[in-house]
């Protein structure tokens, strides 16, 4: 029973490395500068994690085959180098393992994270709200309009709280539900949240930020190949979460200029 | 004998003059100055709906039609005609359909029967803002009943979509059933009117409420306008 028992995880830690192996379930596409970076530590962290996992089931079904059948009056062995050993080398051994992945991944973070945005870098503000995405861009000024919370009606389609009448910066303000971006430019998206925790996560882009209420945070990327991509909440926000998305749409620097115009005119 | 005659005979003339008296107040509402133009909804979080509209639909805060005329003013009276309490049996009925509330301002009588039905293939969650009525908000997935409700006080009650944030609507709530809502052209009308002093009140979601005094002597139809000044912004 007991040998049985160390055959079977012997093959569930086979079976299951195969798939992962084989790479039959690879990442979605990439389409950002940074994502070679950030695909590459995850492969590496996938093969470290892999192999230790499948060692330590390797020597798990070792002992289960080995210690098995064992009568009931059988006394337990002891560990060889007794429990403080077996601690501190397993200490030693998983640790530099994480240290390694963290040292070898720093470069992937640090350039989304640590590096600022490029001086010329497009600035696109990012509003997640109960249930929907917002997103402005400072109009032909390149200036920002001042943010008026009390101002907020979305029934009247002011989500951000602009107040044309009295700010003139914020007359030009072009607000779309959808993020369109300049293939190969970067692009800064500034992002707050009208209300509760939500976050802003493009597969493609292999960018996942959260919004945090009261904080104002910056993320920036550089997208690569045109496309409609999905932009989808991933932070627990409430009823309609499941529902919380918007598209990316990356386009030429043609047709993001027609696409602003015809945002402008609306 | 004779006297109690008469004296019925008067009586039934005095009560039947006043039935058969039934004047109109009718008119139309218009606007001056430019109003804001109204933006383009943008509905591509939820392609089902998006899908339904060749062009974007705008934003109904501001409904103009022909000649500066404005819709969606409820046109009602606000003093003199005594409510006879009459609840209408039939309701009325708000369509959530392509992610939009269908009409826009629904007027109601109180404790009549309001109908909320979804037409759409996605859930809604209507939460009307009640602040003198009991607010609530319920989830509608698609193919559910109808909500029934009904508001027991008069209000004018501000109504929106908890998943959807761009959907917006109104419902007005009032206690007397001499009422119409301006659509199309800008023109209301209200029949029915016994002869009396009346004050007729026009409301306009965003640019306010405007009043007017008219007397209904017989059978007679008084024209009545009323005119907003538009905001720029």
């Amino acid at each position: 029973m007991g040998k049985l028992f160390a055959v079977t995880i012997v093959i569930i830690a086979i079976l299951s490395s195969i798939p992962i192996v084989m790479n039959y379930w690879g990442p979605p596409p990439d389409i950002s500068t940074h994502g070679a970076a950030i695909d590459e530590q995850l492969h590496e962290t996938m093969w470290e994690a892999g192999v230790s996992f499948v060692a330590a089931q390797l020597v798990l079904a070792l002992f289960v085959w080995q210690f098995a059948g064992r009568g009931k009056n059988d006394k337990l062995k002891t560990f060889p180098g007794g429990a403080k050993g077996l601690v501190i080398a397993a200490l030693l051994l998983v640790g530099s393992e994480i240290l390694a992945l963290g040292v070898i991944g720093q470069k992937a973070w640090a350039t989304v994270y640590f590096a600022p945005p490029d001086k010329d870098a497009l600035t696109i503000q990012a509003q997640a709200g109960q249930f929907a995405f917002y997103f402005r861009y400072p109009g032909p000024d390149g200036k920002f309009g001042t943010l008026h919370p009390d101002k907020i009606d979305e029934g009247n389609q002011n989500f951000f709280g602009l107040d044309p009448e009295n700010d003139v910066d914020a007359r030009d303000d072009i607000v779309a539900g959808e993020l369109a971006v300049p293939v190969n430019r970067q692009v800064n998206l500034l992002m707050h949240s009208k209300d509760v925790g939500h976050s802003f996560y493009v597969r493609e882009l292999r960018i996942q930020q959260d919004f945090v209420p009261g904080l104002d945070l910056a993320v920036h990327f550089t997208a690569t190949k045109t496309g409609q991509y999905e932009i989808v909440c991933t932070q627990l926000c409430g009823l309609g979460h499941y529902n919380m998305k918007a598209y990316l749409q990356v386009l030429s620097q043609e047709d993001f200029d027609k696409w602003l115009k015809d945002k402008a005119a609306q | 004998m004779r006297t109690k005659q008469i004296l019925l005979a008067l009586l039934t003339l005095l009560v039947g003059s006043s039935l058969m008296f039934a004047g109109t107040v009718s008119g139309k509402v218009t606007y001056t100055g430019t109003p804001a133009k109204q933006k383009a909804i943008d509905m591509g979080k939820e392609p089902s709906c998006a899908k339904q509209h060749a062009t974007p639909v705008l934003n109904e805060t501001v409904v103009t039609g022909p000649d500066s005329a404005l819709d969606n003013v409820v046109v009602y009276v606000s003093s003199g005609a005594p409510d006879d309490g009459q609840v209408p049996s039939q309701a009325v009925t708000y369509e959530q359909k392509g992610c939009q509330y269908i009409p826009h301002v629904l007027a109601m009588h109180v404790n009549q029967e309001l109908k909320i039905t979804n037409d759409d293939q996605t859930s809604h969650n209507i939460h009307p803002l009640a602040k003198v009525n009991q607010e609530w908000n319920k989830s509608q997935p698609p193919g559910t009943p109808p909500i029934v409700e009904k508001y027991t006080k008069p209000e004018f009650i501000s109504v929106k979509c908890n998943i959807h944030p761009w959907m917006h609507g109104w419902f007005v709530v009032l206690n007397t059933n001499h009422y119409d809502v301006t659509k199309g052209g800008g023109d209301f009308k209200l029949p029915n009117l016994p002869p009396g002093k009346y004050t007729i009140t026009a409301w306009q979601e965003d640019y306010g409420t405007q009043t007017a005094d008219v007397t209904i002597t017989g059978n007679e139809t008084k024209d009545v306008n009323f005119t907003f000044k538009a905001k720029a912004y």
